[in-house]
Order: structure tokens, then C-alpha cells, then sequence
């Protein structure tokens, strides 16, 4: 990968706020042209991460790298950045014109070049009819099209998102993510987005920042994310339901100190193997989620619904390579594991709690 | 929307109000007459008196009155004190109101950003808030005094032979400073909360697309203040016109004949010092047109819809 290629460089960035760290030695390259999810739950730092991408915040220590200049102590305006908030934060004064023209008329673009960038931009996003209106008189949906207008019309490589679409309602957002993600991709923007929810990161990133607690859990393409979790966090946090994690004994008379992970369509009901107590079933249509439990362990499993709904008591299966071994302690991934050294458990669980 | 809609239950309660109503007529008459006795004799009843007293000379001792028509009023015009007063009232009030608002604009934005100890300083700059107008203009008093005022002193050092009471122009000064002093903290609140009021996200957005702080102050946090300021404005002309009664009063020390007075001030001076009842009367029915005026204005640009939402 060549230096041109990183857009954005965070190298070894922390905040902290009083005495706990939002962000904690974080390091990771955000590639030039790429869109890039950072995803995680409420406090896990990735807002925190955006705005100290933007300028908007400053960090305790470390740096970051926009197109290979230190940007400390560089003002919001000169980062040569955009950014689409969560509030759309369109000036309520001014027009959707004004609003949508603001940084190109403080830098003082030329008439020509607004009026026709205006309405190029207002074409793609379908804004035409509204140039006339005030923010207050557009629905949600429009507000947010004139905010995503605003960022892109100022032509700058990069565009920072901050969970842009989490105001919107799910048919509109669905619509949203195809429509960003084409823009995106016409623009050949540099796009960083924030969001919580995994669905939007599935299915517009090119890559996944995973974060937990101040910290990078993974990063990578979303299949690797999905199929490949490298920690715990990671495997408990993507997919929905997410993957099951039980701890080795539970499946095998195997070593303490590992938990295995298998995904929820991964599991299928046998004859044999490991026996589970039936907890509930739930039926979403094509699928049918069935809540189960190992000496304990809580699990689901995804069958499709046209298969029989299992009894009170019934076996699991699964396949050796949809298994994911990570060690217990540090919840971290084990590359090398070799899961054909275990041998099924076939302890009979009910009556040895009986 | 006629400017008397403002005040109708659904314009107050945004059409929501839920229609309750009493089955007799006199219930609600006799709820209400407590309130409107008030008005009626605190205001309208002195208000039609001032009008009727404003066409008629009184005799100073109360022996009775006589008819003069518009005489009162002409007088005012060819009154050069009269004159005087007014033009001093129109130099004071826009001086008073444009200090008044712009040093707390600025306050107020500088408080805006600090961030420790902001409580603090919020609390000493509204502190004046509670000082009651004839104590701030003691207060003035004790500062600006000729023998011992400090601040007498202070300009002393500039070679300025400052005397308050004696010199006009000293005087106004004094009366300007305590006043736009005393007004600061209201002004000042009002703005803070105005800008505390616009969403963070707005302000970073111009912080984005937008380096200088100028331009983002005068393109964003300004037009987004417009309604506070408006409401201030009002609020504030009225201040300097009628409320800074108590600061003058004291300023003048009792001796307004030379000294700089508000036509509010000379209301009192002439009616109650000068005992010429009439020419007061017309006076005040002066001052009631010129408020009603404001408050016809105000409505008026409420209705062209200065706030954005």
C-alpha cells in the first residue's frame, strides 16, 4: 500500500476526558476513495474518533495524518473535509440555496461555479423544487439530503459522517444507505461514517473499524468481519442475532481456557452431539430463530421455517469449519487452533444436574 | 394576522387549547373582576384623567381648573427645555440601549466559551440584576462624587475636571454609564441563554466550512440571536426611557433645573416641583402615544416572523 493511498493516518491517537480515555492509543490507516465504517456501540469512542478527524476536538496525544500533513492545531475549515451531522445542523436562517452554498460562498467560489456545482449537486439529490424553501418547512428525509448536499457540494476528498441516517425512518433509511453509497462511489469520495448499527455497516462499507471500549477490536472487509471475528466482541457484536459463544466444556471434554464460536445458521438440529434444552422459538417469516441452552449456555439457532421445530429436548450439529476458537481470557481469536484434537461431548448434562 | 391575534388562547396555546366553558355568564365576570378593577383604576381610570387634565390649566393650589384645549400641548412645542428633554431622551435612550446591547452581546459571547469556571463568571455578571434602579444610581452617586468619588478622581488623572450635578454634559455621562451599568446583566442573560440555545452541530457545521470567527459570528451566531436582540431592543428603549427614573432622580441630586433630564423625569419634575398639572398631564399622554407606537411596532415585526421556527 503506498503512502498515497492513506487518506487519513491516526497513529497512536488517545483522548482523554478527566480520567477515563474515550480513546486509548488508537492506530489505523483510512484509505484514499474508501468507504470506512467505524462501528461500535454507544461510548465505545468512534464519534469521539470522527471529531478529532474533523478538528472539532482536539487529542491527548498522538497524531493524525490528513493526505500526510499533521493536522495539530489546523482549524476545522482548512482539513479540506466535509461533514454530514446526526441533527443535519442546516442553518435555520438561511435557505436550502444558502444553506447548501454556505462554505462555497464564504470561500468566495465565483457566481459561475456555484450556480452550476448548485445545480448539479441539487439534480443528484433531488432537491430542485425545494432550493426556495427554509429547513424548517422540509421533512426529515429532505433535511437530510440538503445536509448531505451541503458536504458534497463543497468538492472536498473527504466527507466525515456522523450516524447521518439514525434520525430517519427504517423504509427511508434502507433507501439512503443504497443512494450514499452510489454517491459516494460517483464522487470517488473518501467517506468516514459513524453509526451503531451494523446493517448500515454491512452494507455500505468497503471497510469496518470495529471498535469497543476506547479501542480497535478488528478491522476489515465486512465478510472478514462477519466470518472471521477476531475477538469475542467482535463475534458477540456483529450478526443478528449474533454468533453464539460457548465455552469449550460446554461441547467438548476439551481444554478450559477456550470458547468456541458458531453462528446461529451455522448450528442445525442432528441426532447426535451435544444435547440442549429448548427456551423459545421465534419466526421471522423465511426463518425461524430457536432459543436453546448447553449445561447453561444460552444459544440460538436459525433454521430455515419450513424445518420441523424441534421438541423439549433436542441435539445440535454443526460443521468443523464454521467453528471459531478464541481464548477465554483475552477473548481474542486463536489463528492456529485445531479443533479435530477435540473429541464431541457426550456427557449426558440432564442427569448429571438431576 | 391582525396584531391583536397574538394574544387570542389559540395563538397562545398553538391551537391545542381545549374549549372548557361555564355555564353562567356571571362566573367568569366576577372571577375576573379582581384583575380588571386593577387595571381599571391603577391605569385606565389615571390614564383618561391624564388625557382630560392634559386640555385643562389646573390651579396650583387646587382651587379648580380651566378649559385651555390644546394649549398644554403647544406650549410643549415651543418649550425649549421641553424641546431639551426630548432631545436628550433620544441621544440617551440610543446610547443606553446601544451600549447596553453590545457590551453584553460581547460579554456574552465571551462567557459562551469559557469553560472552567463558567459558572462564576455567569454569576458575578448577573449579579447587578438584583440592584434596584434609585440604588444603582447611589452607587453611581458614591463613584462619580465631586468631592470623593474615586472614578472622579480617576478621570482627574486625564485632566478631566469631572463635576457631577454641575457640568451637563458630566452629568449625562454618569447617567449613561449607570444606566447601560444596571441594564448589562439582563441583557446579558438573555444573550447567553440565546446562545446557548443554538444547537452545537449548527456551530460546528459553520466551524467546517467557515475559518474566520468574525464571519462565523456574523453569518450564523448573529442572525440566529436576531430574535433575542429584537426582543432586547424594546425592552431595552423602554428601560432607558422610563426606567432609569430611580438613576436620574438620584444623579440629579434634586437639582434638575441644569442638568440633563428624560422627558419620563420631567413628567414628574414639572407636575409635582413645577405644580403645573396640565403640562404634565400632556406630557404623559405624550410618553402613552410614543409607547403605544413601540408597542404597535413590536407586534409588527413579531408578525414578520423574526424567529425561525
Amino acid at each position: 500500500m503506498q503512502i498515497s493511498d492513506i487518506a487519513i493516518q491516526i497513529d497512536r491517537v488517545t483522548r482523554a476526558f478527566d480520567r477515563n480515555r474515550a480513546l486509548d492509543e488508537v492506530s489505523v490507516p483510512i484509505r484514499a476513495g474508501e468507504f470506512t465504517v467505524l462501528l461500535g456501540p454507544s461510548g465505545c469512542g468512534k464519534s469521539t474518533l470522527l471529531r478529532l478527524i474533523a478538528g472539532l476536538d482536539t487529542q491527548t496525544d498522538g497524531t493524525i495524518l490528513i493526505e500526510g500533513q499533521d493536522m495539530r492545531g489546523t482549524p476545522p475549515g482548512a482539513r479540506g473535509l466535509s461533514m454530514v451531522f446526526q441533527s443535519y445542523a442546516l442553518f435555520p436562517h438561511l435557505s436550502v440555496r444558502q444553506n447548501i452554498l454556505f462554505g462555497l460562498a464564504v470561500r468566495k467560489t465565483s457566481r459561475a461555479v456555484q450556480a452550476e456545482r448548485l445545480k448539479r449537486v441539487a439534480e443528484m439529490m433531488g432537491l430542485g423544487p425545494l432550493l426556495d424553501r427554509k429547513p424548517s418547512q422540509l421533512s426529515g428525509g429532505q433535511q437530510q439530503r440538503v445536509a448531505l448536499a451541503r458536504a458534497v457540494i463543497s468538492d472536498r476528498p473527504i466527507c466525515l459522517m456522523d450516524e447521518p441516517l439514525s434520525n430517519l425512518d427504517a423504509k427511508l433509511r434502507a433507501d439512503m444507505r443504497v443512494e450514499l453509497r452510489s454517491i459516494q462511489k460517483q464522487l470517488g469520495l473518501t467517506v468516514v461514517y459513524v453509526t451503531h448499527d451494523q446493517v448500515e455497516a454491512m452494507t455500505m462499507a468497503d471497510r469496518i473499524i470495529v471498535m469497543n471500549g476506547g479501542r480497535i477490536e478488528q478491522v476489515g472487509i465486512p465478510e472478514a468481519i462477519y466470518a472471521r471475528p477476531e475477538t469475542t466482541f467482535t463475534a458477540s457484536f456483529i450478526g443478528t442475532p449474533p454468533m453464539n459463544l460457548f465455552p469449550a466444556s460446554a461441547l467438548f471434554s476439551g481444554p478450559a481456557n477456550l470458547t468456541v464460536g458458531i453462528r446461529p445458521e451455522d448450528l442445525h438440529l442432528t441426532d447426535a452431539g451435544p444435547r440442549a434444552d429448548l427456551v423459545g422459538v421465534e419466526y421471522l417469516g423465511a426463518d425461524r430463530l430457536v432459543a436453546g441452552q448447553i449445561n447453561g449456555t444460552p444459544f440460538v439457532l436459525r433454521q430455515p421455517a419450513q424445518s420441523p421445530t424441534p421438541r423439549d429436548r433436542f441435539h445440535i450439529g454443526w460443521s468443523q469449519t464454521a467453528m471459531n476458537a478464541f481464548d477465554a481470557t483475552t477473548g481474542k481469536r486463536l489463528h492456529d487452533f485445531d479443533f479435530s484434537s477435540l473429541s464431541p461431548n457426550q456427557k449426558d448434562f440432564d442427569h448429571e444436574t438431576a | 394576522m391582525a396584531a391583536t391575534d397574538l394574544w387570542s388562547p389559540v395563538h397562545i396555546y398553538g391551537g391545542f387549547m381545549k374549549r372548557a366553558g361555564f355555564s353562567t355568564r356571571w362566573l367568569p365576570i366576577l372571577l375576573l373582576l379582581p384583575q380588571l378593577s386593577i387595571i381599571l383604576i391603577f391605569f385606565y381610570w389615571p390614564a383618561a384623567h391624564a388625557v382630560k387634565s392634559s386640555f385643562y390649566l389646573q390651579d396650583p393650589f387646587g382651587f379648580g381648573e380651566t378649559f385651555v384645549g390644546m394649549k398644554n400641548y403647544t406650549a410643549l412645542l415651543k418649550s425649549s427645555a421641553y424641546l431639551r428633554s426630548a432631545q436628550f431622551t433620544v441621544i440617551f435612550t440610543l446610547i443606553v440601549t446601544m451600549l447596553s446591547l453590545s457590551l453584553a452581546l460581547l460579554l456574552a459571547v465571551k462567557a459562551d466559551k469559557v469553560i472552567k469556571g463558567a459558572k462564576t463568571y455567569r454569576t458575578l455578571l448577573m449579579w447587578v440584576y438584583a440592584v434596584a434602579p434609585p440604588v444603582a444610581g447611589v452607587i453611581g452617586l458614591v463613584l462619580f462624587d465631586q468631592s470623593w468619588g474615586p472614578l472622579k478622581d480617576f478621570f482627574g488623572l486625564f485632566g478631566w475636571d469631572f463635576r457631577l450635578g454641575v457640568t451637563y454634559f458630566d452629568t449625562a455621562f454618569a447617567m449613561v454609564v449607570v444606566s447601560v451599568w444596571k441594564q448589562l446583566p439582563v441583557n446579558f442573560i438573555f444573550f447567553l441563554s440565546g446562545l446557548q440555545s443554538i444547537p452545537k452541530s449548527v456551530r460546528e457545521a459553520a466551524l467546517i466550512d467557515n475559518r474566520s470567527a468574525t464571519g462565523r459570528f456574523w453569518d450564523v451566531t448573529f442572525p440566529l440571536l436576531a430574535p433575542t436582540a429584537f426582543f432586547l431592543l424594546i425592552i431595552n428603549i423602554t428601560y432607558a426611557l422610563f426606567d432609569t427614573f430611580g438613576i436620574i432622580d438620584t444623579l440629579a441630586k434634586g437639582e434638575p433645573s441644569n442638568n440633563p433630564m428624560t422627558l419620563v423625569y420631567r413628567v414628574y419634575v414639572d407636575g409635582f416641583r413645577g405644580n403645573d398639572l396640565g403640562g404634565s398631564s400632556a406630557q404623559s399622554v405624550v410618553l402613552m402615544v410614543l409607547v403605544l407606537a413601540l408597542t404597535v411596532f413590536q407586534f409588527r415585526m413579531v408578525e414578520r416572523r423574526i424567529h425561525y421556527t
